[in-house]
């Protein structure tokens, strides 16, 4: 049986939080497990902060709504201080260095602090940061294997931003390198 | 197979009903049901329907009532606030015998409330959603996939009883997504003889009303419509049964919460507690016969809501006395939580113990 994920995504509203939960989402669907996808959509979701919760996992998932992830990606400072203190033991965090400078030591969780949105920008990748986090999270986590997230991918890039796909598939590797 | 998908609630919900031969949709923009409308706003068109944002809530009702008495499959869509202005229209559509799907993605309430989930509409679904002696079939999906299982399967019921019939989810299940299997769109839809539609002096004119000043008269509609009501208690009631078998406490609870009642009768299980969970599908008929079975073995009941405690009245009928009933729940759009429903679980099995 394959590790199961209940996942946290939070940032501000705009860097395409949910856009991240959707692919791991559908790396889920894909490998035809059990999958889950609850964003936050309080009024908070303008120009404030944006989360949402991802599980994946091979039983049917009770609640959506993730209480204590074990893995946390955040890209900004007033969500990692929302959400640091309810990451499980054991648990990981992704954090994009450029835009959270102040990450607290929280024993017994793993900090993954890449520049994400400085690695995207240069890259020519400006907005990818999202998914250079994603990337990062798969190379500590791997949480499908390498195809299905290649596959997840295509499936969340609507056909009408095709130009977009490549840019999507190098901000991945670049966080797989970071 | 058809291929699964993963899709929101909302979407769902609409695009289950434009599988079932739903052509009509009315309705008015609220949080957290409005991504329900958008869709419809984009598909109806292209499979030749009607999608009309009326002016308001009690508009929009009332267009449903008139493509309804036209022998069409419509549908309405709001959150709390919105169905109860819907509540008139709603009784009218009782009392004139017409099929329809009302979808209340619910809303912490009363008043404006809040936009966070809740169920605290239950009451309004199964007792009063309008005036006047009448009931809606409910249906509390608790799934994506059963968002579109329940609005497939909505409109079947709503024509062949000839009544209007709920959806009852929230706020959660609006907005989250999860992998969904579609249902093959409906080719044949049944005959509406009684629909007004022209006689084209072929046949006596059809009438579709809810005025009857003939007391006499009135009240015989209200009893054939009792009777069928009885018909649909006995062959309607749906429920699912979970660790039911053998279980000392058994919770009650539908929609959201029941997921996360699920979660929580597992973890008693695994701490040597016989726990279990009976999931209505159907709010009204509810689901007295799957209850009704626990009973000889239960120690007690524990009817888990997002609300102040609504169904719990329903469980309470049921048991009659012979079994404990609890009531746990959060209100204003909180959801409980895996462990504090496990807590109760405990405290009830400590108490059924001693």
């Amino acid at each position: 049986m394959a590790q199961s994920y209940n996942i946290v995504l939070a940032g501000f509203g705009g860097q395409g939080i949910l856009f991240a939960g959707k692919i791991i989402a559908t790396a889920g669907l894909i490998d035809d497990r059990e999958v889950s996808w609850l964003p936050s959509y309080g009024p908070e979701m303008r120009g404030g902060t944006a989360n949402c919760s991802v599980c994946l996992a091979d039983d049917p998932i009770g609640s959506p709504l993730v209480v204590t992830p074990d893995t946390l990606i955040v890209m900004n400072q007033p969500s990692l201080e929302k959400f640091i203190d309810t990451v499980a033991d054991g648990g990981i965090i992704v954090a994009d260095s450029t835009l959270v400078q102040d990450i607290p030591e929280r024993e017994g969780v793993k900090v993954c602090a890449i520049p994400a949105t400085e690695i995207a920008e240069k890259a020519g990748l400006k907005g990818l940061a999202n998914v250079v986090c994603v990337g990062k999270l798969f190379k500590e986590t791997g949480f499908c294997s390498e195809e299905t997230l290649e596959a997840a991918i295509e499936k969340c890039v609507p056909a009408s931003k095709k130009g977009m796909l490549d840019k999507n598939k190098r901000a991945i590797a670049l966080g797989m390198e970071a | 197979m058809a291929e699964k998908v993963l899709m929101k609630g909302n979407e769902v919900l609409a695009e289950a009903a434009l599988r079932a031969g739903c052509r009509f949709f009315f309705g008015y923009p609220i949080t957290p049901q409005t991504e329900l409308a958008a869709y419809m706003s984009k598909r109806m068109p292209k499979v030749g329907g009607t999608y009309l944002q009326a002016e308001s809530e009690i508009a929009a009702i009332n267009m449903v009532y008139g493509a309804s008495a036209a022998g069409a499959r419509v549908m309405t869509s709001s959150s709390s606030p919105g169905i109860s202005l819907k509540g008139e229209g709603i009784s009218y559509m009782a009392g004139a015998d017409l099929p329809g799907v009302i979808v209340n993605v619910q809303r912490g309430g009363p008043g404006l409330g809040g936009i966070q989930p809740s169920q605290s509409d239950y009451w309004q679904a199964t007792r009063a959603t309008g005036h006047g002696d009448f009931q809606l079939m409910v249906f509390a999906p608790s799934t994506v996939q059963e968002m579109a299982d329940c609005a497939f399967l909505a409109f079947e019921k709503a024509d062949e009883y000839r009544m209007p019939v709920m959806i009852l989810a929230d706020g959660m299940l609006g907005q989250m997504m999860e992998p969904v299997v579609l249902p093959e769109p409906k080719a044949d839809l049944p005959d509406k003889p009684w629909a007004t539609t022209g006689h084209q002096g072929k046949r006596e004119h059809n009438i579709v009303n809810s005025l009857y000043l003939q007391a006499a008269d009135l009240e015989r509609l209200n009893n054939e419509r009792f009777e069928r009501y009885e018909k649909i208690k006995q062959t309607e009631q749906r429920a699912e049964l979970f660790m039911t078998d053998d279980a000392d406490i058994v919770i009650v609870a539908f929609g959201a919460s029941a997921r996360i009642a699920r979660s929580a009768v597992v973890s008693a299980r695994e701490n040597g507690i016989k726990a279990g969970l009976i999931r209505p599908i159907t709010l009204w008929p509810f689901p007295t016969d799957a209850i009704e079975g626990v009973i000889p073995h239960a120690k007690a009941l524990l009817s888990v809501e997002m609300n102040m405690g609504q169904m719990v009245d329903d469980v309470r009928l049921v048991s009659a006395g012979r079994v404990p009933v609890e009531f746990f729940g959060h209100a204003g759009g909180i959801i409980p939580t895996p462990a504090e429903v496990l807590a109760q679980i405990e405290k009830l099995n400590g108490k059924a113990g001693a």
